[in-house]
C-alpha cells in the first residue's frame, strides 16, 4: 500500500537521504533501524509531509503523495507519532481524541451554533469512539485530566490512541518505546501487534529496541548515513554482517 | 549576613528616593508665560524622605518581620474541603452568571446617567476582550492591531450613515461582516507568521488604518472624523427630544411620557448588553465546537495538530475573522455611543489596552475576561482624584498581578466530558 522509491532529502550541501526505498503491504509491521543520525525520522518527515523530498517518489494506495501538505496526508490515512511525545498538554485527554477526529466531525460553524441533529450525531459518535480508545490504552478513568500530568508512558499510549481515533490505514510511530521501562515494552508490543490484527492497520515502526524490533516486524530496513543498508526478514537482518558491523555490533 | 542586609536596605531606600523625590517633590507652575521650577511643600519632602526610611527599615528587617507574619495562623476555611462536584458547580456558576445579567438588566433605572454611560463603555470593552480574547487566549495568535478591526466597525456604521443614511441596525451586521472581511483579508499573508513576527505585521496593519483613516480626508474627515452618527431607534421610534427622519416616531411622544435624555442613555445600555451577552454566549458555544478545540490545539502544538490532519491556515483564519467579527461589533456600537468618532478613537494604546484585559483576566477564560474588562475601565474612573498617578497605579497594578497570579485573576479552567462507557 506504501512505496517509497529512491527517495532523497538535501538539506544544503547535506545530503540526509540518499535514495532509500522502502514498501509496506497490507496487514504488515515493517521496522527502519539504523545508528543515530541515520536519517530515519527524516523519511519520515518526507512520508507524513512536513518535508518536501528533493527526490523521488512516495506512492500511496497508488496515488503520489510527495510534496502534499501535511494534513492532507494525515487525511489519506497516513499518521504519524512522533520522537518526542507532542501531546496538546493543557488540554484534557478526551479533547486530545476529539481534535484528532476533526475531519470527522460536522466542523460548520451555523450548525455547530445550532446543534442540528447532524452535529450532535457526529460530535456523540466521537465521544464514543474515543471513549473506545482510551478503554483500549487503559485510560478511561483519567479522561478528564490535562495530558500533561499524565505519566510517560499513559502518555506514549495517549499518542497512539490519538492516532487510531483518526482511523488511519497506515500508523508511522517514531521510536515509541524510547523512554519506556521492559515491562510498558512488552505492554507496548502487544498493543502494535493488536493494532494489525484486530484493526487491520499497517505499521511502520523506528524503533532502536531490538527485542521489540525483532519481535514484532515482518520486514525490516536498514538504514545507516543516509542510504540504505539493508533490508530483509528479522533472521536475515540478525545474520547480516554489514549491519552487524553498522549497527548491531558483535555479540 | 548583616551587612549584605544593610548595603540591600541602603540600596532599596535610595532607589525610593530617586524615583519619588522627582516625582513628587518639584511642581511646575506656571507664571506668566513661563514655567517655573518650584520645590514642592515641606510636609510632601517629608513624607518622601519618611518613605524611603520606612523602605530601608523593611529591608533590614525583612527576614525577622516575614517570620513573624508567617507565625501568625492564617485561619484557611478551605483548606480540607472537598472540591465541589463538576456538574454541581457549573450549575451554580450558570446560576449565578443569569443572576448577574438580570440585575445588569434592571441597574440603569437606579442609577445615574454617568454610571450608565459608564457601563456602556464596560460593555464595549468586553466584547472587545471577549473577541481579542478567541485570538489570543484560544488561538495563541499575538494581535497587536486588534484595534484596526474596531475602527473598522466604527467607521463602516458612520460612513454608511453619513452617505447613504442607513440605519443602526442595518450597520451593525454589515459593520461586523465588514470587519470579519478585513481579518480574512489581512490573515491570509499573515498567518504563516508565527509569535513575534506576527505582532509585529498586525501592530502595523493597525496603524496603517488608523493613518488611512486619518489622511483620505475627502472620504473620512481625516482628523476632523465624522460627526452627527445617528442613535439607534426601536422599532422606529427615535430617542430624541425632536423627530430627526422622515417616519420615524419619537419615543416619548408614542408611550406619553415626559421626554427625558435618560432614556437614551438606557437604550444603548441595553443594547451593548444584550450584544455583550450575545458575544460571550457564542463564543462559549464556540469554544466547545470542534473549531474552539482545533484553536486550541493549534496553540499547544501546531506540528501535531497538523499531523492530525488540521489544517493550519483555515484554523488560524476563522479565529481571526471570528476576533474581528466581534471587533467590528463593538465598533458598531462604540460609533452610535460617541456620536463623532476620529482616528484618535483607534490608537495603538486601544489594542494595548484591550490585550491588556486578556492578559490580566486569564487568557481563554471568558469569565476573567470579563472581570478584568470591568476592573480596567472602571478603576481609571474612579482614581480620577489621583489622575496624575493614574499611569502610576495602573503600571503598579499590572506589575503586582504578574508577580501573584501570572495566570490572570481567573485562569482558564477545563469542561468536564462525561464519557459513556463502551461494550
Amino acid at each position: 500500500m506504501l512505496e517509497v522509491q529512491n527517495l532523497s532529502m538535501r538539506f544544503g550541501g547535506l545530503l540526509a537521504v540518499d535514495q532509500v526505498s522502502l514498501d509496506v503491504q497490507e496487514h504488515e509491521i515493517v521496522s527502519i533501524i539504523g545508528p543515530n543520525g541515520a536519517g530515519k525520522t527524516t523519511v519520515f518527515n518526507c512520508m507524513s509531509g512536513f518535508y518536501k523530498p528533493t527526490g523521488g517518489k512516495i506512492l500511496f494506495e497508488g496515488g503520489e503523495v510527495q510534496g502534499k501538505p501535511d494534513h492532507k496526508i494525515s487525511r489519506l490515512g497516513m499518521v504519524r507519532t512522533f520522537q518526542h511525545v507532542r501531546l496538546f498538554s493543557q488540554m484534557t485527554v478526551v479533547e486530545n481524541l476529539l481534535v484528532a477526529q476533526h475531519r470527522h466531525l460536522n466542523t460548520n460553524l451555523i450548525a455547530g451554533l445550532l446543534k442540528t441533529p447532524d452535529y450532535r450525531k457526529r460530535e456523540q459518535k466521537s465521544l464514543d469512539r474515543a471513549a473506545y480508545w482510551l478503554e483500549r490504552v487503559g485510560l478511561l478513568d483519567l479522561a478528564n485530566r490535562e495530558a500533561g500530568n499524565l505519566a510517560y508512558g499513559q502518555q506514549r499510549r495517549l499518542e497512539i490512541a490519538r492516532c487510531m481515533v483518526t482511523e488511519p490505514k497506515l500508523l508511522m510511530l517514531d521510536e515509541p518505546a524510547a523512554g519506556l521501562n521492559p515491562a510498558e515494552t512488552k505492554e507496548l508490543n502487544r498493543l502494535i501487534v493488536s493494532l494489525k490484527e484486530d484493526y487491520n492497520v499497517s505499521v511502520v515502526l523506528i524503533e532502536h529496541d531490538m527485542s521489540l524490533v525483532m519481535d514484532i516486524s515482518d520486514r525490516i530496513n536498514v538504514i545507516n548515513q543516509g542510504r540504505p543498508l539493508a533490508c530483509g526478514t528479522p533472521d536475515e537482518i540478525r545474520q547480516n554482517d554489514d549491519v552487524i558491523k553498522a549497527y548491531l555490533g558483535e555479540a | 549576613m548583616a551587612a549584605q542586609n544593610l548595603k540591600h536596605a541602603l540600596f532599596c531606600a535610595v532607589i525610593t528616593l530617586i524615583i519619588s523625590y522627582p516625582i513628587l517633590g518639584f511642581n511646575l507652575e506656571a507664571e506668566g508665560i513661563n514655567i517655573i521650577l518650584n520645590g514642592a511643600e515641606t510636609s510632601t519632602i517629608v513624607m518622601v524622605f519618611l518613605a524611603a526610611v520606612v523602605v530601608f527599615l523593611f529591608q533590614l528587617f525583612r527576614e525577622n518581620i516575614m517570620a513573624t507574619l508567617k507565625s501568625i495562623p492564617t485561619p484557611l476555611p478551605q483548606a480540607n474541603k472537598e472540591p465541589m462536584a463538576e456538574n454541581k458547580r457549573a450549575r451554580i456558576e450558570s446560576w449565578v452568571l443569569t443572576a448577574i445579567v438580570v440585575l445588569a438588566l434592571f441597574w440603569p433605572f437606579f442609577v445615574s446617567r454617568g454610571s450608565v454611560d459608564l457601563a456602556t463603555l464596560v460593555l464595549i470593552y468586553i466584547m472587545l476582550a471577549l473577541g481579542l480574547n478567541v485570538v489570543v487566549g484560544l488561538a495563541g495568535l499575538l494581535d497587536l492591531g486588534y484595534v484596526a478591526f474596531y475602527a473598522v466597525g466604527a467607521y463602516t456604521f458612520a460612513l454608511l450613515s453619513e452617505y447613504f443614511g442607513i440605519s443602526f441596525w442595518m450597520s451593525l451586521p454589515l459593520g461586523a461582516l465588514l470587519a470579519a472581511l478585513f481579518g480574512l483579508v489581512l490573515g491570509f499573508p499573515v498567518l504563516r507568521l508565527r509569535g513575534d513576527y506576527l505582532a509585529i505585521v498586525t501592530l502595523g496593519f493597525g496603524e496603517i488604518i488608523r493613518i488611512l483613516l486619518n489622511n483620505w480626508t475627502s472620504l473620512t474627515g481625516g482628523p476632523n472624523g465624522i460627526g452627527g452618527i445617528p442613535e439607534p431607534t426601536l422599532f422606529g421610534m427615535e430617542f430624541g427630544r425632536r423627530v430627526k427622519e422622515e417616519g420615524n416616531t419619537s419615543f416619548h411622544e408614542t408611550f406619553g411620557i415626559a421626554y427625558s435624555g435618560e432614556d437614551k442613555v438606557i437604550f444603548l445600555y441595553l443594547i451593548s448588553l444584550v450584544l455583550a451577552v450575545f458575544t460571550a454566549l457564542v463564543i462559549r458555544r464556540f469554544m466547545r465546537m470542534p473549531v474552539g478545540r482545533a484553536w486550541e490545539a493549534l496553540r499547544e502544538d501546531e506540528i501535531a495538530a497538523r499531523s492530525l490532519g488540521l489544517n493550519r491556515t483555515a484554523v488560524k483564519l476563522t479565529a481571526f475573522t471570528i476576533g474581528a467579527f466581534f471587533a467590528g461589533f463593538a465598533g458598531t456600537v462604540f460609533a452610535s455611543k460617541q456620536g463623532f468618532i476620529s482616528p484618535e478613537s483607534f490608537v495603538f494604546l486601544e489594542s494595548a489596552i484591550i490585550l491588556a484585559i486578556v492578559v490580566l483576566g486569564g487568557m481563554g477564560s471568558q469569565l476573567g475576561v470579563i472581570l478584568a474588562a470591568i476592573a480596567v475601565t472602571i478603576l481609571p474612573e474612579l482614581a480620577r482624584e489621583f489622575s496624575e498617578y493614574r499611569m502610576l497605579i495602573f503600571g503598579a497594578a499590572m506589575v503586582l498581578m504578574m508577580v501573584w497570579r501570572p495566570q490572570g485573576l481567573m485562569p482558564m479552567r477545563r469542561i468536564h466530558i462525561e464519557l459513556k462507557k463502551q461494550e
